[in-house]
């Protein structure tokens, strides 16, 4: 079984979130439904003990810019998880100002539902001082690990057989607005998002930058890698990528971060 | 050794910690030694000599003595490790290499021993950068067995003398050839180009030359491959000695100024390419 499904509509990532807002009002727990054109969430049975039936449908098209689903089988093409909305919703609000969120279906201990969206937004150091150590970087290593957290402290790092060279931002400061408000409540502000990128691909960036600042630009600098494993319990885990952008004149480094909801075994009998 | 097999250690437990107001006054004197990879550190009470070695025909030395450090302490009476001086030099410069006045990257340079990586704290402007370098067993160093008395001929010039001279070098030429003799042409230097011979001559009456002790006319030619790398090292200096032995081999001790004034020396020592006796 595979899914994977993307947001890059504000608008609708904003609306998705409200369905789920609305679900977790009505329920603890539920059924979501994932087939090739809907997405469901259900809750039935309830009704001999007074409580809520609930149908949901959505039309996929309408919240995901792409959306990929191979179900159980060919007849029953189709994916059945009992999630608790609220911990799906939890993880929507983080991403409210992100520029896309990604859901996929992955198994680790268990089967589960992870979320990519913005968490950690730092202003970048002075981009000469963080040009000249990536040059140098860049004579050492093909490529780098640039972390974040919300303690406005950055590290850039290379690792060969021949040397490692860690060099520590501190004092860099957060951004005020949106994910970072609501994060800093709910993660640990200390904790490290990184991601792994292609020194001459931030090279050219930081180049590009000298030239133009005040561009407002989005760079998309990594693909997604594994990292630590937080809280079993939770089945929290982070991903990360990041992007380099320009706002209000001041550079900045945003990451993401996946968040796993943890859900019961897929079941095999449609509803 | 793989960095994942050296452990990490305690600060106590350095053998050598050596530190720095101003990296350049370490970086600087060994860019006039880098054309080659591998750098043999030899650390005593006296200082660090950092040794880099070519074809077994070249050898250049850079001696920056103890007192030039802020902190130099040293627990054992010689340490002895291989590095690779590009990497040394990229983690040296690594908030750029540019001579901003005011602006110095500060450095603590410390080492556990054998099997243990070079690790160096750098910072400037409040970002600190943790540089941790493989380190291999020293490879031995040649022993040119160049003494004093055995020195047949010596000059000491002023450099900026020989700066001009060197940075014309013809490169097509294979040889530097050099002549010293108590007689005219008394200081001579002469490359073979394509283009023809060329030839610098140094009057022993010379402003530029500080001392000539020449006494006996000498004649020998060094591969320019081997001799064009000190042209660094000359950069770098105010005065430059000149000594052949009895055997033709060159010795060039070269006198360094750092940023502070302080004085430190880099030598190379060459073997003859053949030897030509000439009774010019």
């Amino acid at each position: 079984m595979k899914f994977r499904a993307k947001i890059n509509d504000v608008g609708c990532l904003n609306h998705f979130t409200r369905v789920l807002n609305t679900i977790t009002k009505l329920t603890k727990t539920c059924v979501l439904r994932l087939t090739v054109d809907n997405v469901y969430f259900v809750l039935s049975g309830k009704v001999a003990n007074g409580g809520v039936s609930m149908w949901c449908e959505l039309l996929q098209v309408n919240f995901f810019d792409e959306y990929q689903l191979e179900g159980v089988s060919s007849e029953a093409n189709e994916i059945c998880l009992e999630v608790a909305p609220e911990n799906l919703s939890r993880a929507l609000k983080t991403a409210q100002n992100a520029k896309s969120v990604k859901i996929k279906l992955t198994k680790k201990h268990c089967p589960c539902l992870t979320l990519a969206a913005e968490l950690v937004s730092i202003y970048l150091p002075p981009l000469k001082t963080m040009k000249s150590v990536v040059d140098r970087m860049k004579n050492l290593s093909n490529y780098l690990v640039v972390e974040a957290n919300l303690n406005g402290e950055m590290n850039l790092k290379i690792e060969t057989d021949l040397v490692s060279v860690t060099t520590h931002f501190r004092d860099l400061g957060n951004p005020p607005w949106g994910d970072n408000a609501v994060q800093s409540q709910s993660r640990d502000v200390e904790t490290m998002a990184h991601a792994r990128v292609d020194i001459r691909k931030l090279q050219q960036f930081l180049m590009g930058q000298q030239v133009n600042p005040n561009k407002s630009m989005c760079t998309r600098l990594s693909q997604h890698t594994e990292t630590r494993c937080s809280d079993l319990q939770t089945g929290v885990k982070s991903t990360t990528y990041i992007s380099m952008w320009a706002k209000q004149r001041r550079w900045l480094l945003t990451s993401g971060e996946h968040r796993v909801t943890t859900l019961h075994s897929p079941s095999t009998t449609p509803l | 050794m793989p960095l994942s097999t050296q452990s990490q250690s305690g600060n106590d437990e350095y053998i050598l910690v050596a530190s720095l107001d101003n990296a350049r006054n370490l970086s600087n004197i060994l860019k006039a030694i880098s054309f080659k990879d591998h750098a043999i550190f030899n650390v005593t009470q006296n200082g660090l000599k950092v040794t880099i070695e070519d074809s077994k025909c070249l050898q250049a030395n850079a001696f920056i003595q103890a007192d030039i450090f802020q902190e130099f302490t040293l627990k054992e009476d010689v340490v002895g490790f291989q590095v690779n001086l590009t990497v040394l030099l990229d983690c040296l410069t690594i908030f750029g290499g540019s001579t901003v006045p005011g602006v110095n990257t500060a450095l603590r340079m410390c080492y556990n021993g054998y099997g243990y990586p070079l690790t160096l704290f750098l910072e400037e402007g409040g970002v600190v950068t943790v540089c941790k370098i493989n380190t291999q067993e020293p490879e031995e160093l040649i022993d040119f067995d160049f003494c004093s008395t055995n020195v047949t001929n010596k000059v000491i010039l002023q450099s900026d003398s020989l700066k001009e001279a060197f940075s014309e070098l013809d490169m097509t030429s294979e040889v530097l050839q050099l002549t010293m003799s108590p007689s005219h042409p008394y200081f001579r230097l002469s490359t073979f180009g394509n283009s023809g011979n060329a030839h610098y001559d140094y009057p022993k009456d010379s402003d530029m030359m500080e001392l000539f002790q020449c006494t006996k006319t000498q004649t020998n030619r060094y591969k320019m491959s081997l001799l064009k790398p000190s042209t660094k090292a000359l950069a770098l200096s105010c005065k430059v000695s000149v000594r052949t032995d009895g055997r033709g081999f060159l010795s060039l001790q070269y006198l360094v100024r750092n940023d502070d004034g302080q004085i430190c020396f880099v030598e190379y020592y060459c073997c003859p390419d053949e030897e030509v006796e000439s009774n010019e």
